[in-house]
């Protein structure tokens, strides 16, 4: 029987959110619902995926599938795909996610569709282009497997409690594969929640002046207790802030409950990544910034001298 | 060595980008540039071979207006260009294109092959992977410092958890962050000696490529405006606007 297949992208340390996003929405879709998981960390996350609905979970711990330009994961993935001819096989649009994707469409010669945002049907995808402005829905043709990249945070995940039949997978490596070495790696520790996960997300864009403007935003965060602090595509590459915590349709997905941003002017790009945030507050020194339109509440000011004052107010309410 | 670098034309990143009655972005007689996300890695490999011989190509797909996008590249210091462009082109889904700058690839002889992370009007951020899949070459993605070694590149990238510094053969494709390499301002003499640089227009049948090869599969169904979301209130900045925020904040019951 052909179904609906998800990546999962799994670690040691379990498996990524967005495998149980993927799943809702393949048993959403109706069908055999299939898990894939490969690297180490597979088998165990067996579990997880089975109580989120996989029927069977495609897994294997070995090492190789782990490095670095996911080409023997791809590989390994398309021998799966040749085998057992699903109609559609769902990613997540993560570092992995988009490596394996972009290979398996060369392997398989099927279409790929990027940044979607729901899935009407299996062989139709909506996605928000030119920014978000704008929903498209497109057909999906080609061969099968039609693959497609899911945004963060499209669907929420929900444990059904089934139990999923782990089939061991072995590893396929490409003809005339070199090994691409992993020299060091570093793992990034970050103090507070992660951007995702956090209920408050402060972010400052170019209006903050420079890295030291960001000092504001720790500090803020700090009588808060427990915000993560984002930036504006502007700042990240200004070199103010790292990558990782880039917002908007390149970096992460965020929905908090406050989504606070100062000193950014909202473009599209940047809208994309936080405008389903519950409540969002924007302060800037532009009357016309796009994201006074997208904020419940936006200030128009200096936040040199905003954000301290929120700040002590904060800490008078809170006593932090 | 010899570094192919993919660059694209996009439209003016400030403009209003519209869809045409076909749906597709209307690209004829908007203004545009070389996509400035691709100015990073085109910066970084014109370094390397200022450093140590070869040259840079430029390798474009687009429609007529895309030249310019390649002409930039060229007045930054590419030795050559190329630039694909076929109505038949017009609507190709990233399998499409992947497959045409594949095989342009293919027919320079690239020791490296550099591309940005993602455009800036597409995002889809998969294109270059499926390129250097269908030549079967390595990538490695989110590359925030490169450099070539003797017949190896190194290169640090962003991961999941952080970074990763890595060590990989040659040929290689990398997709490259803004953090690989300010990106240098074409001089006025850039600009003039480009005009004599030779800009390659070979046609899909130079490339091997058939019409079966450049079919898109993917069509759009439907185009709408994204529900606009109810508008709030705006002030300017006052003695009360701490307490107001604050207020939110309680409201929200995060404080």
């Amino acid at each position: 029987m052909a179904g609906v297949w998800i990546w999962a992208d799994v670690a040691l340390d379990g498996v990524a959110s967005s495998a149980l996003e993927l799943l809702a929405k393949a048993r959403a879709l109706g069908g055999d619902v299939c898990a894939v998981a490969l690297g180490p960390g597979a088998t165990g996350a067996a579990v997880t995926l089975g109580e989120h609905g996989a029927a069977r979970v495609y897994a294997c711990d070995d090492e190789r599938l782990a490095e670095p330009t996911s080409r023997v994961a791809a590989h390994t993935l398309a021998a799966l795909v040749v085998e057992h001819s699903p109609d559609l096989v769902l990613l997540p649009s993560s570092y992995r996610g988009r490596d394996v994707a972009g290979r398996l469409q060369a392997i398989t010669g099927s279409t790929l569709m990027a940044n979607a945002v729901d899935l009407p049907s299996t062989d139709r995808a909506r996605a928000e282009t030119l920014g978000g402005t704008t929903v498209v829905e497109v057909d999906l043709g080609g061969p099968a497997p039609r693959l497609v990249l899911m945004r963060p945070r499209s669907f929420e995940p929900s444990a059904v409690g089934g139990s999923a039949e782990v089939v061991e997978v072995d590893v396929v490596e490409p003809d005339g594969f070199v090994s691409t070495r992993v020299l060091e790696r570093t793992d990034t520790v970050s103090a507070g929640p992660s951007l995702e996960e956090a209920r408050v997300v402060l972010a400052g864009g170019r209006g903050l002046g420079g890295p030291d403007g960001f000092r504001m935003l720790e500090e803020l965060a700090e009588a808060i207790g427990g915000a993560a602090i984002g930036a504006s595509r502007a700042a990240v590459d200004a070199g103010w802030m790292p990558y990782a915590s880039q917002i908007g349709q390149t970096g992460a997905t965020v929905k908090p409950e406050v989504y606070l941003a100062a000193g950014i002017s909202g473009a599209l790009q940047h809208a994309v990544g936080m405008k389903g945030s519950r409540r969002i507050v924007a302060i800037t020194k532009d009357p016309e910034a796009p994201i006074l339109e997208l904020a419940d509440l936006g200030v128009v000011g200096d936040l040199f001298q905003v954000l301290p004052a929120l700040t002590e107010e904060i800490r008078r309410r809170t006593g932090r | 060595m010899n570094i192919a670098v993919l660059v694209k034309w996009v439209p003016e990143p400030q403009g209003t980008p519209t869809l045409g009655p076909d749906h597709l972005l209307v690209r004829e007689g908007a203004d545009g540039s070389l996509d400035p996300g691709d100015e990073y890695g085109l910066e970084r490999a014109l370094q390397l071979v200022e450093r140590d011989a070869g040259e840079v190509i430029a390798i474009s797909m687009g429609p007529e207006v895309a030249a310019a996008a390649v002409q930039r590249a060229l007045a930054m210091g590419a030795a050559r260009g190329m630039l694909v462009t076929d109505d038949a082109l017009r609507g190709a889904d990233t399998l499409v294109t992947a497959r045409v700058l594949a095989a342009a690839i293919r027919s320079v002889d690239a020791d490296l092959v550099v591309a940005a992370v993602e455009s800036t009007d597409g995002y889809t951020g998969t294109l270059p992977i499926t390129v250097a899949e269908l030549l079967g070459l390595p990538s490695v993605t989110f590359v925030t410092s490169l450099d070539v070694v003797g017949s190896e590149l190194r290169a640090e990238r962003q991961t999941a958890a952080g970074a990763e510094a890595v060590e990989s053969p040659l040929p290689a494709l990398v997709t490259v962050t803004t953090g690989v390499a300010e990106p240098r301002y074409p001089s006025l003499k850039g600009v003039m000696a480009a005009k004599s640089k030779p800009l390659d227009r070979p046609s899909l049948a130079d490339l091997g490529l058939t019409g079966d090869d450049v079919s898109p599969s993917q069509t759009v169904a439907s185009v709408e405006a994204a529900p606009e979301k109810a508008g709030g209130r705006v002030t300017e900045a006052g003695p009360e606007t701490a307490a107001e925020i604050a207020d939110l904040l309680a409201e929200a019951r995060v404080i």
